[in-house]
């Protein structure tokens, strides 16, 4: 790798230069995640009075508490869901515009508005959509004999919400996959067509292998999305509920801290919540070196 | 191995743009035909209508005996070289070029006897495992080759395939495309806007101008006798000096003029049909200045202005020539050199 020297006339201006990057990021990141570093390892009294250091204490509650094991679960399904959904959806309009020669630009600028939608906005339209008593979609499912209440039916509740997710991350896709596509060279899809390939054959032989590093990177992206950028959407349609059924892991740090006010546990909660997206992250990006083409 | 037969062929854009206007040709069973022309003659398109690429809204084809208008490429067997190599980046070269067997279903051990035999043929078989982006340009084009080989179809076509390599490769490549195509005797179309590539490989060249046919011959024959004054000019390096009958005058002249075909009013001379010296024969006479003497070490070339209009006139000498630069000088060529043509049909008098 190529590193560049640059050389200042005054020794600290380098560091000047740097500060505000610097600042804001102790502010706004060191800061707290130290802080919550730290409270992961205390324990107050239901009234504040007491602070203990525990050290892992609450860690280990925490992965014998039924709750919290199920939140993981919900939190899989709900990113494999998000993830799964918004791409492959995604995947489908980017493929179906490219193939347009006119309209292309007025489809792609209609396609990416979901995403300057706020999540909460989001979520409070599909909230509307999906209501039991006035939403338009319980109405149409109900002349197909389906029943939908998402407030008793956690099923129907995770739907809501991976759909309601998926929704607004499918702009972004789109428009990923939209520029990967149209950076295919055209003489190579003819060049399949030549060889005997179908229009399918020739999309998942030679289109989609061709598409794996905007594939990779995205798949990286959805699922910190769906784990950390979710809060809105849940907030705002099922609140975690019915039953815990869609109490995704940065949901239930919310509800315990902020509304149980169990702080240390919550704490906790974010440690390892940050812990998992790290992980998760190494490991995408270990296997994107060794699977990418080009 | 088929014959190819081209019937009228157009076409035609949305919004009346013609790109290829009514094409005839005769391909014969294992003939190698190179059609040449500048930019946006229609060369290109021709070729991916024979391939399937672009659909035919005018005229007939025919691959052996049946007619292809409505195939789609896969179903025309036919192999195509691109100009990029269109290889396919996330495939090794051996499935590059297994990629076209398997999609047609030939078993697996055919597949690897079919793939190590060309590979041979092509000396790639040290790179079978690797990635097209691990190989040179002279390599991938040979795997580019190898793709169209493989199948063994019955039509090679060949989009340019040699412009994307330097100058030293490309005449190699050349050779080996010559021989090759000799050897398997497949009926191949070449398309180049590179005449020299033209002349070097073809059995027979097919010259197009905007989207028409101006001469189909072997090489030889469209050199000593263009058929218009296009052909005239492309085919030949340097080109053809070109003489309007109203700036030669002079005595000489006059009297050459009676030797040309009636309606004759260009005069066409190839550099190496110029002479120093007048023939005993009717002639033409040119006085000019000497501009620039240019050595180029078995021959030279001598830049001329014509001292009756300033135009330029390229001539071909062998060894060192008796003149100096700025220098006057009248040259001959006899009349049976002339390529006469008329400027208002732009084809050839005789």
């Amino acid at each position: 790798m190529q590193t560049k020297k640059m050389t200042f006339n005054h020794r600290w201006l380098p560091y000047l230069l740097l500060a505000p990057q610097v600042i804001i990021t102790i502010i706004f990141f060191i800061w707290p995640a130290s802080q919550a570093l730290y409270q992961s390892l205390l324990r107050q009294d239901a009234f504040g009075f007491r602070t203990t250091f525990v050290w892992f204490d609450n860690f280990q509650r925490l992965f014998v508490d039924d709750l919290y094991v199920n939140s993981l679960k919900v939190t899989l399904i709900f990113a494999v869901g998000t993830t799964l959904l918004s791409m492959s959806v995604a995947l489908l309009f980017a493929v179906m515009v490219n193939k347009m020669i006119r309209s292309r630009d007025a489809y792609t600028t209609f396609l990416v508005w979901p995403y300057a939608v706020a999540p909460a906005i989001a979520g409070v339209l599909w909230w509307f959509i999906f209501n039991p008593s006035i939403g338009i979609l319980p109405y149409a499912l109900d002349m197909f004999g389906i029943n939908w209440n998402h407030r008793s039916n956690g099923d129907q509740a995770m739907l809501l919400v991976i759909i309601a997710a998926a929704w607004k991350q499918i702009s972004y896709n789109f428009l990923f996959f939209l520029a990967g596509l149209q950076s295919v060279p055209h003489s190579l899809i003819e060049a399949a067509a030549i060889d005997g390939a179908g229009r399918v054959k020739r999309f998942w032989t030679i289109v989609f292998p061709l598409l794996s590093p905007i594939t990779f990177f995205l798949m990286v992206v959805n699922v910190v999305y769906a784990m950390f950028d979710t809060f809105g959407v849940i907030h705002a349609t099922t609140e975690g509920g019915p039953a815990q059924a869609t109490n995704i892991l940065v949901y239930k740090v919310y509800r315990d801290g902020f509304v149980g006010m169990n702080l240390g546990s919550s704490a906790a909660q974010s440690v390892i919540l940050m812990a998992i997206v790290v992980v998760l992250t190494v490991i995408q990006f270990r296997f994107i070196e060794r699977r990418v083409n080009y | 191995m088929a014959s190819i037969k081209i019937n009228n062929l157009g076409k035609v854009y949305a919004g009346d743009v013609r790109a290829v206007e009514d094409i005839n040709l005769d391909i014969a069973d294992g003939e190698f035909i190179v059609l040449v022309g500048p930019s946006g003659c229609g060369k290109s398109t021709l070729l991916r209508m024979i391939a399937g690429l672009e659909t035919i809204t005018e005229g007939d084809l025919f691959i052996g005996d049946k007619r292809v208008n409505g195939l789609e490429p896969a179903e025309r067997d036919i192999a195509m070289v691109f100009q990029n190599y269109a290889l396919y980046p996330h495939m090794t070269v051996y499935n590059n070029l297994a990629y076209g067997l398997k999609n047609r279903g030939f078993p697996k051990d055919e597949i690897e006897k079919r793939v190590q035999e060309t590979a041979k043929m092509l000396e790639i078989e040290q790179f079978l495992d690797r990635k097209p982006r691990a190989l040179s340009g002279g390599q991938r084009q040979r795997v580019a080759m190898g793709r169209a080989l493989v199948r063994e179809p019955a039509a090679f076509l060949l989009d340019e395939p040699l412009s994307n390599l330097d100058a030293k490769l490309r005449v190699q490549m050349r050779l080996e495309i010559k021989q090759l195509q000799r050897r398997l005797k497949t009926t191949s179309l070449y398309v180049t806007h590179d005449q020299l590539e033209a002349m070097t490989l073809g059995d027979r060249l097919v010259v197009l101008n905007q989207g028409n046919i101006e001469q189909v011959g072997s090489p030889i024959d469209v050199y000593n006798r263009p058929e218009s004054l296009f052909v005239a000019e492309f085919i030949g390096s340097p080109s053809m000096n070109l003489f309007s009958q109203a700036d030669l005058d002079g005595p000489t002249n006059e009297n050459a003029a009676k030797h040309l075909p009636e309606g004759t009013d260009i005069l066409g001379l190839r550099p190496d049909q110029l002479l120093f010296e007048a023939p005993d024969t009717p002639h033409i006479r040119l006085d000019c200045k000497v501009a620039l003497y240019e050595p180029a070490g078995a021959e030279s070339h001598l830049y001329l202005i014509l001292n009756s209009n300033g135009q330029h006139v390229t001539m071909r000498v062998h060894g060192e020539p008796p003149v100096h630069e700025g220098g006057d000088i009248s040259i001959y060529a006899p009349v049976s050199a002339v390529h006469p043509f008329n400027s208002t049909s732009g084809r050839r008098t005789d």
